[in-house]
């Protein structure tokens, strides 16, 4: 049989398009218009899932973004799986499979299940917590299982193959909500000029009106909307976004908003479309038309399906021609619940009983109920129901408000759907995301949106105005308001007509007795989602919690994506009662974003695979890809690593690379360096604040090491700095600190030392620079320079200009390597060429690219540091046995100067960077490992230091390492001992950190 | 005693150049893709770019830079150009002069000589950036899946120009023309953009052009 | 995410255009030699931690690449003005009391 459920007519779905899903392997079958969870229903499916922590067999209960039962996972492949989808905000569309989320080995069939209807008071709150607390190492056992069991969902473990983005807008006005209020808000802004963005969660624009039996100038509602969206789609700065959830409010009216474009037509995206996107929207101002929730009364087993929001019967009534029962008893409060009788009399379907709560209910819709014949039950409601998969009766019981409790045995009727309403509250999720506290208004029995700094508007049902015709004029005017705050001028309009009935007060019920006391009575549902009963608040209260926020943690109130909206008033009611406090006084809990669900690939948007984050290259990277480099990413940068040869691995590259540069001659590509241009009169004046050591006589011409340190005293960053005229120096920079360093220089610069003429510039992508190092440099430059390169002309530390190549370039004579080396400059359009010329020539002299492993073991065959590497921002340039390069003589109290002298930084005993020699030379420290002075001490031992640069394989034939040791520099010839977690010890040497030529004689041949 | 050191540093001509997006190969591209793209996008490349810097507030430096450039100082976001020459505002005392390809070294040493003796700075940096152009009905779109700047004409007239983040780094976006704008982009992060802007430009089509 | 005007700019930008660099108005002792260790600490570590108005040194790093100064409620998180390097705020705790709604007894995240 097909869509038992599905009433002969009416629904604003499309009985012409007939759509198959499935749903747990079953194939069904709806209509275009349909949510999932309507044509679940009109199928008559009535177990949808288990219950989070009790494992209950639950079903549909609401028909919005509250829905705290249907919660599913929907997906027809392994790679479009999407958790945590509420049936009733998923569109129906050809071939949908869903799946229930809960339920483990199924639905029908559930393990937990056993547990939770043996052991309902074994499982009190914090259940997980007290039972499976110890042993602590069982946890992790416990908890695979219980995650298994509760079932959250889960993540496709293939590539989404559908596309997902962001959008980026600024509005004068964003209006949150298309239902009546959002709507008329909508007209007045957008007819006032300003740039107006709708945003609304449902398949379509209308809200309540799109299952209202309310007439506007006396025709259907929905024809009004119908004019409403005609005008909007006209005026060009108005943008209309159905299907898409404002989730976020947050800092200075920045709001985001999950539109799910194609959700609805297909398992994919089609072809060329992006599937969800992500807009961040910027608002002069915002109107927060989000209306109000319907929240349900706590009654015992109000949790088997079957039970169902009174407003969602009317929905899947109204909108989509579904029928979830034949014979409803109606449990509220209020007025506006007797909607849904007439409603459910209008489908031909039974009205059994209502049952309200109040004594002498007079409204008209109350007495258009009674008109029809409608049994009214007033002081009374719904106690309880029975059924296991669904309901087969309801225990209707007159009660006593005062003491609140059961007055009458009452009688059980026979239903198979009980509908309940228990008042409504409005929606306030994002006017509360910024910390905006919402207040207790008494008068419509629900919390309100407080004064907030956030430019923005409240109108219709999230202000507790739930009058149709009230709902228009607020919003409207709402309209005017925000739009003439946006600098707008103000429109008239004139707004349909609404029938003005007689509304009556609704009654203050929120728990409903039960002769048994909380405790005993059949669980009262308080939060359906995270299985949140009544007693389980009140048990929280006598356990001594008062604060809402930690009834809420300890209960789960309110928790994860649900947010509380259907239990948070509830909850809070019963927690203040059993405090005896009143609601205002308990508070409500804070609500977060986001408001629903967001998928991580809306998250992610198109910050993924290839364009994950921005890959820096140099001009030099094609050369360095056909020379079959492996890369290494330093910062955004990918440098050549190493350049492997005939299958080489990186030991065995590195080893060449480091011979082939001793031997002959290499070639790196340096031009990650951060280089700045600096310029002006006081050019030589900064640097000497900025670097530790004296820059007041450096010649045109010359170029010297620098070392930075930050106000500490700790070394941050280093680099050449050349003279290229008497007010302009250029500065190079460690590659991850290029950015750093140039903001350094302005920070001084523009807020400490404004007086002093210099101007920084980057250059360093300008250039493109090619260092050649090694005894066989010179001799291939001069191939292809015009420079003068003999070694009186052209001295160390110095620069040239001339043609390399035929390209303008500037050449330093600098090394990091400690051989003879010149790095070219050129500008980095032409560096191609030019690098062909080089590598043409160096063919006779084995020109050897190499990468930055080879380059740093070179340096550190020096001694030379890598900041960062062998420096971790604790380190004073004594420290790095650095003190020639510090200018204590300087008249000006440079950067670091003050910091380095601290007591606690020249006191003895500071760690020191020294050479480290294995005894074994085959040994090989780990980078990183501690050392200690005596291995066979007790655990845990002193440790003096660690390994900063280690190097297995190098051009000296044995390994050694750099480190810091306390004091020791004074401790060269000592030992030191690095154990091992294998409980090996490695003993090494203290040696100079100068490995290789320690005159320097070979930068100089 | 010199102030600067400046030097021709482009080749005379012959020498291989080869702009940030050589690798892209985006003239092998043209005339390729939608026939009615929603995007479009040309290089403006291998142009003379210069950053001067010096003080706005000082008569002395706005008269040198219109007597060397015939171009008056742009205010705050504001681009103003003649012929091939165009000049923007980049900060409060920074500028960025963008010249055909080999004229920057002569219209740097016309710039230091109607500045000479002011505190300012002039820099060459043509080899680290580009321009790209985009035109086309989509190129709004485009610019919205990438920054958060408003790029609406009511906040970004022609003639406006700004820095900011795009995507997950940062550039200037120049509105020159009603569907016209063009990103100025850093070499080393041509890739990203390039890639970034065939991704963002996908569902509207986008074509190279000459 | 805030949204901040740059004095420089002229013109409000979103937050991830600019990088924050701390408490504003700290001068860099003239004399950092005549500064004891503890003189020294206080400049170099020690920073007020309002709830209330906090004068803050921001940096325009995508934009102009300018530092200015902005006067912030850091409970609201309301930017009350944002002015030039070397200028006074106009806003100062005693100037301007707090203008909250928002109170302690807020929540946790979940």
């Amino acid at each position: 049989m097909s869509q038992t459920h599905r009433l002969p007519n009416g629904g604003r779905v499309d009985r012409s398009k007939v759509l198959t899903f499935t749903f747990n392997g079953q194939q069904y079958k709806g209509y275009e218009g349909d949510s999932l969870a309507a044509a679940l229903l009109a199928n008559g499916v009535d177990v949808i899932g288990r219950s989070f922590k009790y494992s209950r067999p639950r079903g549909i209960y609401a028909a919005g973004a509250e829905e705290p039962n249907a919660v599913l996972q929907i997906g027809a492949t392994e790679a479009t799986q999407i958790p945590n989808v509420r049936a009733t905000q998923q569109a129906l569309y050809q071939g949908l499979v869903a799946t229930s989320t809960n339920g483990w080995p199924n639905v029908n069939n559930d393990v937990m299940g056993i547990l939770g209807k043996v052991g309902g008071k074994l499982m009190p709150p914090g259940f997980y917590y007290k039972t499976f607390m110890y042993p602590q190492s069982f946890w992790m056992t416990y908890e695979k299982y219980i995650r298994k069991a509760a079932g959250l969902g889960r993540s496709p473990t293939q590539n989404d193959p559908d596309t997902y983005d962001y959008m980026n807008h600024h509005c004068d006005v964003l209006i949150v909500g298309a239902g009546p209020a959002g709507l008329a808000a909508a007209l007045a802004a957008a007819r006032s000029g300003a740039r107006v963005i709708v945003a609304d969660e449902q398949e379509e624009f209308g809200g309540s009106l799109l299952d209202s039996r309310e007439s506007l100038d006396g025709k259907p509602a929905m024809e009004w909307v119908g004019k409403v969206i005609a005008e909007l789609k006209e005026l060009p700065s108005v943008t209309l976004l159905p299907r898409a959830t404002v989730n976020g409010y947050h800092d200075h009216n920045f709001l985001t908003i999950h539109e799910r474009l194609t959700d609805h037509l297909g398992d994919r995206a089609p072809i060329g479309q992006v599937r969800q996107r992500i807009h961040r929207v910027r608002a002069k101002r915002v109107v927060l038309a989000t209306g109000a929730c319907e929240r349900p009364l706590v009654y015992g087993n109000n949790d088997v399906p079957g039970n169902m929001l009174a407003g969602a019967v009317s929905t899947y009534v109204r909108r989509y021609g579904v029928a979830p029962g034949k014979k409803m008893v109606l449990s509220t409060n209020n007025d506006h619940a007797y909607r849904v009788a007439l409603d459910w009399l209008d489908a031909g379907q039974q009205v059994v009983a209502v049952a309200d709560a109040r004594s002498n209910p007079r409204g008209a819709l109350v007495e258009a109920a009674r008109a029809k014949g409608i049994r009214i039950l007033t002081s009374s409601a719904v106690i309880e129901t029975r059924g296991s998969k669904h309901v087969t009766g309801a225990r209707v019981a007159a009660i006593d408000l005062k003491s609140l409790s059961v007055a009458s045995p009452g009688e059980w009727l026979e239903c198979d759907l009980v509908a309940t309403s228990g008042g409504y509250s409005p929606v306030v999720h994002l006017a509360s995301h910024l910390g905006g506290k919402p207040t207790w208004r008494e008068d419509i029995l629900g919390f309100v949106p407080g004064e907030a700094p956030q430019k923005r508007v409240c109108v219709g049902g999230i202000n507790g105005v739930y009058g149709l015709g009230d709902s228009l004029a607020d919003g409207f005017e709402g309209g005017v308001r925000a739009a003439s705050e946006a600098g707008f001028k103000a429109v008239e309009g004139v707004l349909p007509k609404a029938l003005n009935q007689l509304q009556e007060a609704t009654l203050a019920l929120f728990h409903v007795p039960h002769e048994k006391g909380t405790a005993r009575a059949p669980k009262q549902f308080v939060d359906l989602q995270n299985d949140v009963t009544a007693a389980a608040i009140e048990l929280a209260t006598r356990e001594g919690f008062e604060s809402v926020e930690h009834v809420k943690r300890y209960t789960a109130l309110g928790f994860g994506t649900d947010q509380g909206k259907l239990g948070n008033v509830n909850g809070l009611a019963i927690a203040a009662r059993s405090l005896n406090v009143t609601i205002p006084q308990m508070g409500t809990t804070m609500f977060r974003p986001n408001y629903t669900p967001v998928t991580f690939g809306a998250v992610a948007g198109r910050h993924c695979g290839h364009i994950f984050e921005p890959v820096r290259y140099t001009a030099l990277q094609a050369w360095h890809v056909k020379q079959g480099a492996e890369f290494e990413d330093v910062g955004q940068w990918k440098r050549p690593w190493y350049f492997p040869r005939n299958g080489e691995d990186l030991h065995a590259a590195v080893k060449r690379e480091c011979q082939a540069v001793r031997d002959s001659v290499g070639i790196l590509d340096a031009s990650t360096l951060g280089k700045i241009d600096i310029q002006g009169p006081d050019a030589r004046e900064f640097l000497n604040r900025i670097y530790t050591n004296a820059w007041t006589k450096l010649d045109v011409g010359k170029a010297r090491y620098g070392l930075m340190c930050k106000e500490d005293g700790m070394v941050f960053d280093d680099g050449v700095t050349a003279c290229l005229a008497d007010n302009h120096f250029v500065m190079t920079t460690t590659t991850g600190g290029a950015a750093r360093v140039l903001q350094w220089l302005e920070i001084y610069q523009q807020t400490e030392w404004p007086e002093l003429k210099v101007y920084f510039t980057s250059v360093t992508d300008h250039y493109a620079t090619m260092t050649l190092s090694g005894p066989n440099s010179r001799k291939l430059l001069s191939e292809v320079t015009d420079i003068d390169l003999d070694r009186e002309a052209f001295p160390f530390m110095t620069w040239k200009e001339g043609l390399v190549g035929g390209v303008p370039a500037r050449v330093f004579r600098i090394s990091f390597t400690g051989e003879l080396s010149y790095e070219v400059n050129i500008q980095a359009d032409y560096a191609m060429g030019v690098l062909e010329k080089i590598v043409e020539a160096g063919k006779q002299y084995n020109l050897t690219p190499y990468g930055t492993e080879t380059m740093h073991v070179l340096r550190a065959e020096k001694g030379f540091i890598i900041v960062g590497q062998d420096t971790d921002g604790s380190m004073t340039p004594d420290d790095l046995n650095m003190g020639w390069c510090v200018g204590r003589t300087k008249p000006f109290s440079w950067l670091g100067w003050r910091g380095m002298n601290r007591e606690d930084c020249v006191r003895d005993q500071r760690k020191q960077l020294v050479g480290l020699k294995p005894v074994d030379p085959k040994q090989w420290l780990p980078e990183g490992a501690q050392l200690v002075f005596d291995p066979k001490q007790a655990i845990p031992m002193t440790m003096v230091g660690h390994v900063t640069s280690s190097y297995a394989h190098n051009s000296l034939g044995y390994s050694f390492a750099m480190g810091v040791v306390k004091g020791g520099l004074k401790r060269i010839g000592e030992r030191v001992f690095s154990p091992q977690a294998d409980g090996s010890v490695i003993e090494a040497e203290i040696v100079s950190s100068v490995f290789f030529d320690p005159k320097g004689d070979r930068q100089n041949i | 005693m010199t102030t600067a050191n400046v030097y021709q540093q482009r080749p005379d001509s012959g020498a291989k150049a080869e702009s940030s997006l050589h690798q892209a190969n985006l003239a092998g591209l043209i005339g390729k893709g939608r026939k009615n793209p929603g995007v479009r996008v040309r290089e403006k490349k291998l142009l003379g770019h210069l950053t001067l810097r010096g003080d706005a507030n000082d008569p002395a430096f706005a008269a040198g830079v219109n007597k060397a450039l015939g171009l008056e100082l742009p205010v705050a976001l504001s681009l103003v150009a003649k012929d091939e020459t165009s000049l923007q505002w980049m900060g409060p005392d920074e500028w960025l002069l963008i010249v055909p390809g080999g004229q920057e070294f002569a219209v740097e040493q016309a710039l230091r000589a109607a500045l000479a003796g002011l505190h300012i700075s002039v820099v060459n940096v043509s080899g680290g950036q580009q321009l790209l152009e985009l035109s086309g009905p989509k190129v709004r779109e485009v610019l919205m899946k990438s920054t958060s700047y408003d790029v609406h004409p009511d906040n970004f007239p022609v003639g406006k120009a700004v820095g900011t983040v795009f995507a997950k780094s940062q550039l200037v976006i120049r509105h020159t023309a009603e569907d016209t704008w063009e990103l100025l982009i850093r070499r080393s992060f041509s890739d990203y953009w390039w890639l970034w802007l065939q991704d963002a430009a996908a569902e509207y089509g986008l074509n190279v052009e000459a | 995410m805030l949204h901040i005007f740059c004095p420089h700019c002229g013109e409000l930008r979103s937050e991830e255009e600019f990088h924050a660099s701390g408490q504003a108005h700290i001068p860099r002792p003239l004399d950092p030699g005549a500064c004891t260790d503890a003189e020294w600490g206080d400049y170099m570590f020690f920073r007020d931690n309002p709830r209330g108005l906090h004068h803050e040194l921001w940096n325009h790093v995508a934009g102009c690449r300018q530092f200015f100064n902005a006067t912030r409620n850091t409970v609201t998180y309301e930017i009350l003005e944002t002015y030039l390097i070397g200028t006074k705020p106009q806003f100062t705790e005693q100037a301007a009391p707090l203008i909250t709604t928002a109170t302690r007894e807020q929540g946790e995240k979940v």
